[in-house]
């Protein structure tokens, strides 16, 4: 699937100028409020008729002004995960989820709620009336409802914003198995660096409607020019890593990565598992030489790639350690102390309880959270 | 207990005004719901036109109202000719001209009831339904309609009781011939003009008020389940 996006749109004294190509997985639309990005997945599902422009999802024409071309919204086949979830009031949720099912194509409607249902966990919900629900059952509900009208691209405008972080945990991981095990598509839209770095294959960074910069999620996090526009208190580098092996008398678990290896708290994820970790750049600290009798468990060494923008107090390192990145936020007294310049042999530490359990993501994740919101439910 | 006997009239003119006001109320409702969404979310020219003709009948005397529809669909009155040579259907002297005339005037209540309803709906999860693949049409009746229940029968009752309560339009329009054309209100309003008419007059009085209240309560009923079946969020 490609979603191609060149988009020309005024609101007010906004512009929206906008080119982007997405392949599959999930593409994060990600910037400040006020960047234009639902703006953009408006204009994809046919809400907003753009100024000037051209959508096109795998070669079929959505919006094209020049051709005098723009497919209404109910002959799209998009499905939207709307912020406020949008359940219909007067229908329960069996009905809310069939709903897109009388429009869809006919050999298209395969005995899919059962599976659905299943993937979303929300087989317990069906007779119950949207009303009733939780924050985090609307926005399941919403997400099951987008999916059985099968789409061809699914669009969640930041689904979780209203939800609090219990509410966001709870549904994180069922987003992440959409993500690995349906084919359609995702476009989420986003401010929450935690929620993409955990979640994005890709990233279109955007900024005062305009395209920042687009490419695979780890690339983006690590570079240092973009910290100004993600959000540099949050920002940090995001490792591949697989568990290595459990140690049951401390309860901490191993895992490995082209970085090094690292120590945390007991993971519910079996040996071999891939897991996504993410290290804040606020976490990290740099020492020039091996240090001895130190509490912190994760001490990789590295070399400074990368030293960010000099102007303010504060400063954001690059290291590449083993080819991986691993991004530092020193002050700037501290670099010169050290005398760090590109090139420096350093080592980086990190506490092991500083990588807590929202820095990690994978789907053996998902199952261990399943697991906890059965026994909630 | 011989006085709260009715008359065979009496009765006539009892089930005669039902059915007059049921037929204007069910008549008018395609309609109204018409002409309330094209005012509550069309953008049209002559759009303020529309409303102030629909709001006339309120404002207009009702013998005014009555001697328009007269001109206008008396036998020899333009539309009431062009019905009456193609579909047969005649208005004049017939209790299908009062529950037109009694459709004229509850008309404005209806249309100003289910306006207010339409506004009121949340247009957000009419964009949601568009997306999920429902067209303007589907949208409408499975997630506009629903929401605006409320404010239908609110209109609805509204217009039966002002088409029960009819008289200066009907009686302009149709006259007042027993069994055909005489409503409660000209019933009453005969009795009163004969001497001795009073206990008639009270009779029929007691009995406007009590379909009043039956009516008032069944919308009462009918709009408490459908707020349920809403559920606010």
């Amino acid at each position: 699937m490609t979603l191609a996006v060149d988009i020309g749109h005024r609101l007010g004294t906004f512009l929206l100028d906008v080119q982007f190509k997405t392949a599959s997985g999930l593409v994060a639309l990600f910037g400040r409020s006020g960047s234009g990005k639902t703006s953009i997945i408006n204009i994809i599902a046919g809400l907003v008729r753009p100024e000037r422009g051209r959508v096109t999802i795998d070669g079929t024409v959505l919006v094209d002004t020049e051709g005098g071309l723009f497919v209404p919204r109910h002959r799209r086949r998009v499905g939207y995960v709307f912020q406020e979830g949008r359940l219909f009031p007067h229908l329960t949720v069996r009905q809310n989820l069939l709903y897109g099912r009388w429009f869809a194509p006919q050999t298209k409607r395969g005995d899919d709620l059962d599976r659905v249902v299943n993937l979303l966990g929300i087989a317990g919900l069906l007779d119950r009336r949207p009303g009733r629900l939780s924050g985090g059952e609307k926005q399941r509900v919403a997400v099951g409802r987008a999916l059985l009208a099968d789409p061809r691209v699914l669009l969640m405008d930041e689904p979780l914003a209203s939800l609090d972080e219990t509410r966001k945990a709870e549904i994180l991981p069922y987003i992440e198995r959409l993500r690995d095990q349906s084919k359609i598509p995702i476009i989420y839209v986003s401010h929450s660096i935690a929620e993409v770095a955990r979640l994005a294959t890709t990233v279109v960074l955007l900024s005062e409607g305009k395209v920042a910069a687009v490419g695979p999620t780890s690339e983006i996090m690590q570079r240092l020019d973009l910290f100004p526009l993600t959000n540099r208190v949050e920002a940090g580098a995001v490792i591949e890593a697989t568990v290595e092996r459990h140690d049951e008398t401390f309860g901490l678990t191993e895992l490995a990565s082209r970085a090094g290896r690292w120590k945390l708290h007991r993971l519910d994820a079996p040996v071999g598992a891939r897991l996504r970790l993410r290290v804040r750049a606020r976490d990290v600290m740099l020492a020039k030489s091996a240090p001895a009798d130190l509490s912190a468990l994760n001490v990789l060494p590295g070399i400074v790639a990368d030293i960010g923008p000099h102007d303010g107090p504060i400063v954001e390192i690059r290291l590449d350690c083993s080819g991986e990145a691993l991004i530092a936020r020193l002050t700037r007294y501290s670099v010169e102390r050290l005398g760090l310049v590109s090139g420096t042999p350093v080592f980086a530490l990190v506490k092991s309880v500083a990588l807590d359990r929202r820095s990690l993501s994978g789907p053996l994740q998902a199952t261990a959270d399943l697991a906890t919101d059965a026994s909630e439910g | 207990m011989d006085w709260m006997t009715l008359s065979p009239e009496e009765w006539t003119t009892v089930q005669l005004s039902l059915r007059v006001a049921i037929v204007a109320t069910l008549l008018s409702l395609p309609f109204g719901i018409g002409i309330a969404m094209a005012l509550a979310r069309g953008r049209f020219w002559g759009q303020s036109l529309l409303n102030g003709l629909v709001l006339m009948p309120l404002i207009l005397p009702p013998v005014v109202t009555g001697y328009i529809l007269l001109i206008l669909f008396g036998r020899r009155g333009p539309v009431g000719a062009l019905l009456a040579d193609h579909f047969g259907i005649v208005f004049s002297f017939r209790w299908t001209g009062a529950a037109l005339a009694c459709g004229v005037m509850g008309f404005p209540l209806m249309v100003r009831a289910i306006r207010l309803s339409i506004e009121a709906v949340d247009t957000r999860l009419e964009e949601a339904a568009g997306t999920l693949g429902a067209n303007r049409v589907w949208v409408f009746m499975t997630v506009t309609l629903p929401q605006i229940v409320p404010g239908v029968l609110a209109g609805m009752i509204l217009c039966f009781a002002k088409a029960m309560g009819e008289f200066g339009a009907t009686i302009t329009f149709v006259s007042n011939i027993p069994g055909e054309t005489q409503t409660l209100p000209s019933a009453i309003y005969t009795f009163m003009q004969v001497p001795g008419g009073d206990v008639g007059a009270f009779r029929l009085t007691l009995i406007s008020i009590s379909i009043a209240m039956l009516a008032l309560l069944g919308s009462e009923l009918m709009s408490r389940y459908a707020n349920r079946r809403l559920d606010i969020e």
